[in-house]
């Protein structure tokens, strides 16, 4: 079958405005009927780092690194972003399937704004880590000012994800379970509650390119060492955000020509 | 050829049958033997041409293809033959109150409309005044959408679709915006943008509103066109059809 073609007007409106509106609305949408609202995004990490300690402090006693809360929250805040992000934005085309049956709004923004309402809950629990690691007496360093540029490789790794995962949930609806399933494997293969010191170093390269454990480990040199995160571990972070968003982008632009029979 | 404003070329689409299948086995099923789906065409080799200013009335039974032709024109769907031009804005009066969301006011499903059909910030703080007004609908302004009517609802997306300045107007079916009053403002509105310039595409059962509106038709059956021209010639041709005369 030949291929058809369309030559339009491309979306002249503001990409920014409709950004802020898109995001307010997911966030609204979720917190409408909460009466504890954003603080939940509080009372997860706490809870699950409460759990944390206990065990390994309490149960298997003994052997647990140093400062142990921090240690902690620096792998939950990536994981916690990550799943949240992945699963939401995977679902993200299906929710709406009335705007995108219905309304000629650019559709790439639509899983992009998904994951940037997940960054709201993002910022929150990044400030409770900050303000752990002060309570800890752990002193604000120079490597501080890795913080925003990591997080934003990391935004960008997500979105390229998301707007994969998003398109394809649309043929595959199967998708979204898979990325729960996937979401609760992470949990034992990112070093949350280990080190990565104690991983051998024949498993080591499954841990190098894994974004989320990247991401754990930058937390952890800049927040509790106190130093840059390795530049082998940036590197690897700007290949991944840029890999993902590009075939994200480009899986996203072939399958949505069938979004409409398939929604 | 000028493609002028809105064009159509030769512009096919067929739809699997059973296309809602989304299960992984199905997906393997399409891979491994891509030609056991039937499909059926819902608009067939479809040309037409609009310069700005002209507007086309599409006629034609339920099933003909007239959403289909609508979707298109909107960009909402891409032709698998053929080709669409379109040279403009183009506000889509297709199902009205998609994308709205019954949690958030009225006042915020305007703001996300508005962005979404193209204003930018500045445009529409300057239109809400209008928007609501036109609406009719001011002091439900900052209530939740679900507690509206359905008919005000209806007023308050028809209303935000008016007021983006589209170059191209797509309408399906006016009948059934709010009650008789507002139908009456609403079709004024469409009447005075037609009046201003502006290229619409109706699709629409009333053939008085089609002939005040357009001065070309396109009669679809099956998703072929039997018959492209003059609106009351067009109108005369499918009347003559549909309803046999009895001798």
């Amino acid at each position: 079958m030949s291929m058809g073609s369309r030559v339009r007007t491309p979306w002249s409106g503001d990409y920014w405005f409709l950004f802020r509106n898109l995001i307010v609305k997911d966030f609204r949408i979720r917190y409408r009927n909460m009466s504890l609202g954003v603080l939940w995004s509080l009372i997860n990490p706490l809870v699950v780092m409460g759990v944390l300690t206990f065990i390994f402090g309490r149960v298997f006693g003994g052997d647990r690194p140093p400062l142990f809360p921090v240690f902690v929250l620096c792998g939950l805040v990536p994981y916690n972003f990550f799943t949240g992000a992945f699963l939401s934005g995977t679902l993200a085309i299906v929710e709406n399937s009335p705007l995108v049956k219905r309304v000629p709004v650019p559709r790439e923004t639509i899983p992009v704004a998904v994951v940037l309402s997940n960054g709201v809950h993002l910022l929150i629990q990044i400030a409770l880590l900050l303000g752990f690691t002060l309570a800890y007496g752990l002193r604000p360093t120079v490597a501080w000012l890795w913080l925003p540029p990591v997080w934003l490789l990391y935004v960008i790794f997500l979105c390229g994800l998301a707007l994969g995962s998003s398109a394809i949930n649309v043929y595959v609806r199967d998708t979204r379970y898979l990325v729960e399933s996937f979401n609760m494997v992470l949990f034992y293969l990112v070093p949350i509650f280990y080190s990565f010191s104690i991983i051998p170093p024949r498993y080591a390269a499954v841990y190098q390119f894994n974004p989320v454990a990247a991401m754990v480990l930058a937390m952890r040199n800049i927040l509790m060492d106190g130093h840059a995160p390795p530049q082998s571990l940036i590197f690897n972070l700007v290949i991944v955000a840029t890999v993902t968003l590009g075939l994200g982008l480009l899986i996203f632009r072939s399958l949505q020509r069938r979004f409409y029979e398939h929604l | 050829m000028n493609p002028g404003i809105l064009s159509f070329d030769g512009v096919t689409k067929t739809f699997a049958h059973r296309a809602g299948q989304a299960l992984l086995r199905d997906r393997i099923t399409d891979l491994l033997f891509p030609s056991r789906r039937p499909r059926f065409e819902a608009l067939k080799s479809i040309s037409f041409a609009l310069q700005p200013g002209e507007s086309l009335g599409l006629v034609g039974p339920n099933g003909a293809g007239k959403s289909t032709l609508l979707n298109m024109a909107t960009g909402l769907m891409d032709p698998d033959a053929g080709r669409i031009n379109v040279h403009g804005r183009v506000a889509a009066l297709l199902e009205l109150g998609a994308g709205f969301h019954p949690d958030l006011t009225g006042a915020e499903n305007l703001r996300i409309n508005a962005s979404m059909l193209g204003l930018t910030r500045a445009q529409t703080d300057a239109r809400t005044n209008a928007i609501v007004e036109f609406a009719g609908v001011p002091e439900f302004m900052d209530e939740p959408l679900r507690t509206y009517s359905s008919g005000m609802v209806l007023r308050l997306a028809f209303s935000v679709a008016v007021h983006v300045d589209a170059d191209i107007l797509l309408i399906d079916e006016m009948i059934g915006v709010g009650d008789q009053a507002f139908q009456e403002r609403a079709l004024e509105k469409i009447g005075a943008l037609r009046r201003a310039g502006k290229t619409i595409v109706l699709a629409t059962h009333s053939a008085g509103l089609m002939t005040s509106l357009c001065e070309r038709a396109l009669w679809l059956e099956r998703g072929q066109t039997l018959m492209l021209g003059d609106t009351r010639a067009v109108l005369n041709a499918y009347k003559a059809k549909t309803v046999p005369a009895r001798s």
